[in-house]
């Protein structure tokens, strides 16, 4: 596959020069990227979700270690290979069903079972456990476990049972078939989900914002624009502060945007949030990320902005799609929560070149700049998240998190390199 | 795809025609007789690809005995080879096209790229030019023409720079300016960094810069290093101050060597067949040539970061830049070439995967370790570099060192401001003194001390060198030197070095027990100025020296000024301290003034030396601008002072003090008050105190005089004229003059009775 292998090299060049900006370009990139991928997989007849799986995950890898601040790819790398799963299971569960085998009364060695056998009867073995896994609530079907990939071994060694085989395989191929274009069919939704959700959750505007209100955010969040100009169309008129973002100063193209949108827009300083707070009904902000426990990865200087929030009970609102939902937690050894970026945005190297000057002293630098992208913001100080589900508690994040992801995946590096 | 076979047409149409006519005038006319094919030229402009020239090899000597192994272009910069980081900043400005020249060391430089993926960028094609024979940059762009690969404007950066700029706004406004001006060649990248004004260079260690810019058209008028001048003066033509009518300069721009060409630069090498050096030929070329009128201008980079290794110490500070992500996103953790992933830690400590670390050992901040690195038990590291693979004992300290890979440093070593090359070993307990380099597999015997700023190499130093900067690299492809070194370098590249008889060098080696190597005695010339270029910073003795010749140099300027300025000569630095000057004189006098008193009241209380002294209140006269007539004036008052405090009750005594006070400083004055003017300013002052402040003296006033003289404070010539001049005036203020008539009178007669 020269064209896709081409495609990724493209997709991780831009990853690797921090090329593309905010987490929605690259998730809805990331999304088209493992289509073609998925497209493009030449399917075994056996194992089929399992092939699919591994080249999403060899290639889900390279990108993540492409750019490991940006969380997006991640996760819709993991949501991708949720939805394999998914639709494996929805099929696994249509074949048991229309072959009309029974289950194997003995629920718990199956497993085992299924390793050490040499047995056609093995595959249904495999088809009930995941019928069996099928009934219980999807967000708790870890026991999925990967039983196809054992089945299949086995199964292609094997010298008896041939016609059986066959006969399943001619099967599977039409099984095969169906299931990449399933699947293909639901990354395509999952596409539609990403571009469509700041829609989504610009719908829910009315509810939270109300007359006369007084809003402040930080930066510029895409989703927070829509989101105001959403109630600004509904009639609602309200006031928006936009403290400016230093270093980056994306609050002054924000507020450039709400103004011209006809919203009345005052402009802050990022050391003017605590004063001005009080006057302030709701903190509205986006993310860059949000974790399994419902803390935040926000760019730089929210968590002080929520902190003057929770200390005059003003309500902070973190807006994020469902591409930021993330899987892991902040503690992870595999989350990079930070990124630092180059000191020239603080300050000019040409006025500071003297304290630069390395040949002078005892040649270690005096002057020090950090320039760090993102905040993390704990979930303590957040009052509410909104997704294109709807609104949430921080406490409730894990549970959402678990109805996208599979607990396989949550690690999809550390999986592969195990196996290598 | 589509792309390559366009430009493929493109190439084959042109290209007999430009060879048919070597002017580049005509190959230019070829050119926009091809374009009018195409509808409109701005298309074809932006259709056309950004090529770019890199040009692998420095044509200078500065980083041997390293580049004798392994070209420049490949050494490691933070772990990563110095051409990644140009191809990989070339690649994310747009450029679709390199041209990568390499000379010195051509076959390493193209294994390097074969195997670093370089190629397989998509929208970026790598082609090499190879020379055997090229000893300038000069001679590479003139191999370059005759190539005819360059189709238009072209980038010209050669290996060794580090950047993360956008091209595309230089390359957009040196397009701009060609379309109103053809004869607008050249486009050079600058960006601010204030010199050192002590030492006279740049952070970079080069020379210290001066460049005329026109600040509206943005037109480079004047190019000159301070290395070239040595007494800090600079001429200006007349003629460009007449022709411009504003002009600024400036000595705090760094020249990035990153220049935006167009075609006309590679045709001008080849009309000028004696152009070798970038700089000093070309650009001052251009520069003082107006018969053609070539122009070229300036595009000041801001916010970001562009820099040349040129020499060890601009290695040391550009590691630091990128240790402290000025060049982001090419910094340690991001991957952007070929190397692995490596984390950010606290204080900028980034750590590669697989380093073995002893809990009891310290890296401090701002370190980079490399993969697979051991560290032993207490061993301190700081503000250094460590390369793959390398293996540190115990009780090891480094500080701002440079190591590179497969390094072994056994126990209780210590590296201070050194880089260690690939393979070096470093027995127990030796000990490398700062600005030290270790080419690659030297060994380092027990306990030996490596002399500061010494450069440790396999081999024998070239023993007849070229002087000349422009012919370095000539000895690799013409063989200059002899070939026994070139043929132990190819068996050094195959990783061998058992030879017998190198074995029994090292027995006896210079490196202390068991060590191989031979240590380079300073090049001719510079080995004053090693310090200058060193990893290691200036140590502070140097700086005091600099700082003390920096005061003479200026009293010369200062003596010589009258002669200097109408020949239009400027000296930097000084034009502030002359426009401060006309303001408040006044208050800097009275300033001046106390300054003095205070001065020579503690040397008189503390004994200082009167050549001391001298020191402190020529130092004190230049930093106010004072002539030294100011600072007689300044000195006696205090001195007068000073007898008049200690006790004494008759005019016999107070004038005893007086030559006890004046025997004692005198040396001050004969040294100060040299000119005879000075001398007469001193009597005056000395009068205007007999009848104001110190009234005490009034009476003694002409035996003073007569100590003074005696003494040689004052000459015969002034007291003579200071008389003359007192003729006129009325009868007050000849009061004192009337009392040494006598003294005058007789040396009016001793004057005589001489002739």
């Amino acid at each position: 596959m020269p064209d896709v292998q081409a495609l990724v090299n493209d997709f991780l060049n831009k990853l690797k020069k921090r090329k593309i900006e905010g987490s929605q370009a690259t998730a809805k990139q990331t999304a088209e990227l493992l289509r073609s991928v998925i497209s493009q997989q030449r399917v075994p007849y056996t194992n089929q979700a399992g092939a699919l799986i591994d080249s999403v995950r060899a290639i889900g890898e390279q990108l993540i270690a492409a750019n490991p601040i940006e969380l997006a790819v991640g996760n819709i790398v993991r949501r991708v290979l949720h939805i394999i799963r998914e639709e494996d299971l929805s099929l696994t569960t249509a074949a048991v069903t229309e072959l009309n085998l029974s289950t194997i009364s003995d629920d718990d060695d199956d497993d085992g079972g299924g390793n050490q056998d040499d047995h056609p009867v093995l595959s249904a073995a495999a088809v009930a456990a995941a019928a069996r896994s099928s009934l219980r609530p999807p967000s708790l079907q870890m026991l999925l476990e990967g039983a196809p990939e054992f089945v299949a071994v086995p199964r292609s060694s094997s010298s008896g049972g041939d016609s059986e085989g066959k006969s399943k395989s001619m099967d599977r191929n039409s099984r095969t078939r169906k299931l990449k274009h399933d699947v293909i069919e639901a990354v395509n939704e999952l596409i539609q989900d990403i571009t469509t959700c700041h829609e989504l959750i610009a719908e829910q505007a009315v509810e939270h914002i109300h007359q006369n209100e007084v809003i402040l955010t930080l930066g510029s969040s895409k989703t927070v624009l829509e989101f105001l100009c959403a109630a600004k169309e509904k009639k609602r008129s309200f006031r928006v502060f936009v403290a400016e973002g230093a270093p980056r100063y994306q609050g002054h193209l924000l507020a450039k945007e709400l103004a011209a949108r006809g919203l009345q827009t005052t402009v802050i300083t990022d050391s003017a949030v605590f004063a001005m707070i009080s006057r302030v009904n709701m903190v509205i902000v986006g993310s860059h990320a949000v974790m399994a426990n419902g803390g935040v990865i926000a760019p730089v200087g929210m968590n002080m902005v929520a902190l003057a929030a929770q200390k005059h009970a003003v309500p902070f609102v973190v807006l994020a799609g469902i591409h930021k939902l993330c899987p892991l937690y902040p503690h992870n050894p595999e989350v990079l929560l930070n990124e630092l970026r180059s000191p020239s945005e603080l300050l000019d190297f040409g006025e500071f070149s003297d304290c630069l000057d390395f040949g002078s002293g005892d040649g270690s630098p005096l002057l020090h700049v950090v320039n760090p992208t993102f905040d993390y913001v704990p979930p303590k100080v957040v009052s509410l998240f909104i997704t294109d589900t709807g609104g949430h508690n921080p406490s409730y994040m894990y549970r959402l998190i678990a109805d996208y992801y599979s607990a396989d995946d949550l690690v999809v590096q550390r999986r592969h390199s195990a196996v290598n | 795809m589509k792309f390559r076979s366009l430009r493929q047409i493109g190439f084959t149409d042109y290209a007999p025609i430009s060879s048919f006519f070597p002017s580049s005038a005509v190959a230019m006319g070829a050119q926009k007789k091809g374009s009018s094919r195409v509808t409109e030229d701005a298309e074809e402009l932006a259709r056309n690809p950004l090529q770019a020239i890199l040009l692998a090899d420095s044509f200078t000597t500065k980083f041997r005995p390293i580049t004798l192994e392994r070209p420049k272009v490949l050494l490691p910069l933070v772990n990563v080879p110095m051409i990644d980081y140009t191809l990989a900043w070339l690649e994310s400005a747009g450029v679709e096209e390199v041209f990568i020249f390499c000379c010195a060391h051509s076959r390493q430089v193209m294994d390097y790229l074969e195997s670093s993926g370089w190629h397989k960028q998509p929208n970026f094609t790598v082609a090499m030019i190879e020379s055997n024979n090229s000893i300038s940059a000069g001679d590479a762009l003139r191999l370059i023409y005759e190539r005819n690969v360059i189709h238009g404007d072209f980038v010209l950066v050669s290996g060794d720079t580090v950047s993360n700029m956008s091209l595309t706004h230089a390359v957009k406004e040196h397009k701009e300016r060609r379309k109103k001006d053809n004869n607008a060649v050249m486009t050079m990248v600058i960006k601010k960094s204030k010199p050192s004004p002590v030492i006279h260079q740049s952070r970079l260690g080069t020379d210290e810069l001066f460049m005329a810019i026109d600040p509206d058209t943005k037109q480079l008028l004047c190019y000159e290093e301070r290395g070239e001048h040595p007494r800090g003066a600079i001429s200006l033509e007349n003629s460009l101050l007449a022709d411009n009518p504003s002009i600024s300069l400036h000595n705090d721009k760094q020249d990035c060597y990153i220049d935006i060409c167009s075609q006309e630069v590679l045709s001008l090498f080849t009309d000028n067949f004696d152009y070798q050096h970038l700089r000093r030929h070309f650009v001052k070329g251009l520069l003082v040539d107006d018969i053609m009128g070539y122009k070229i201008f300036t595009h000041e980079i801001h916010s970001s970061y562009a820099a040349r290794i040129d020499n060890y110490r601009s290695y040391d500070t550009i590691s630091k830049d990128i240790i402290q992500r000025w060049t982001y996103p090419f910094v340690p953790d991001v991957r952007f070439s070929a190397n692995c992933t490596t984390k950010l830690e606290r204080e900028g400590m980034y750590k590669a995967p697989e380093i073995q670390q002893s809990r009891s050992a310290h890296i401090g901040p701002f370190t980079v370790i490399g993969k697979g690195t051991r560290i032993g038990d207490d061993s301190r590291i700081t503000h250094s570099v460590i390369g793959e693979g390398c293996t540190i004992g115990s009780n090891v300290s480094i500080v701002g060192s440079y190591i590179w890979n497969n390094v072994t440093i056994e126990d209780g070593c210590e590296l201070r401001h050194a880089i260690v090359c690939d393979g070096v070993i470093i027995k127990a307990a030796a000990t490398l003194e700062p600005g030290v380099v270790l080419s690659f597999k030297v060994v380092i015997g027990r306990e030996f001390v490596v002399p500061a700023y010494s450069k440790v190499s396999l081999f024998q130093q070239p023993t007849a060198q070229d002087s000349d900067e422009e012919l370095e690299y000539a000895d690799s492809s013409s063989g200059a030197i002899d070939p026994s070194i070139a043929d132990a370098g190819n068996k050094l590249n195959g990783d061998i070095v058992s030879e017998s008889s190198q074995i029994q060098d090292w027995s006896t080696s210079q490196l202390g027990p068991g060590g191989a190597g031979f240590i380079w005695s300073a090049c001719d010339g510079g080995c004053e100025e090693e310090w200058r270029h060193s990893v290691a910073p200036i140590p502070t003795d140097q700086l005091a020296k600099a700082l003390l010749a920096i005061e003479e140099d200026s009293e010369i300027v200062k003596v010589s000024d009258s002669a200097l300025t109408p020949s239009g000569e400027l000296e930097p630095g000084s034009d502030d301290d002359d426009s401060d000057n006309m303001d408040d004189s006044n208050v800097d006098t009275v300033d001046f003034e106390k300054e003095a008193e205070a001065t020579f009241l503690r040397a008189a209380q503390d004994n200082i030396a009167v050549d001391d002294l001298i020191l402190e209140m020529n130092s004190l006269r230049l930093s106010y601008n004072k002539s030294a007539g100011d600072c007689t004036g300044a000195l006696f008052y205090p001195m007068m002072k000073l007898a008049l405090e200690s006790p004494h009750n008759t005019a016999v005594e107070l004038q005893k003090n007086v030559a006890s006070v004046v025997s004692k400083w005198h040396k001050l004055f004969e040294v100060l008050a040299k000119e005879v003017d000075d001398q007469i300013e001193l009597i005056m002052k000395f009068e205007e105190m007999c009848l104001e402040s110190t009234k005490e003296f009034a009476p003694i006033f002409s035996q003073i005089l007569y100590l003074l003289y005696e003494r040689e404070i004052i000459g015969e010539e002034a007291i003579l004229r200071w008389d003359d001049e007192r003729k006129d005036a009325d009868e007050s203020d000849r009061v004192f003059v009337k009392q040494s008539e006598k003294f005058i009178q007789w040396l009016r007669e001793a004057d005589e009775e001489e002739d």
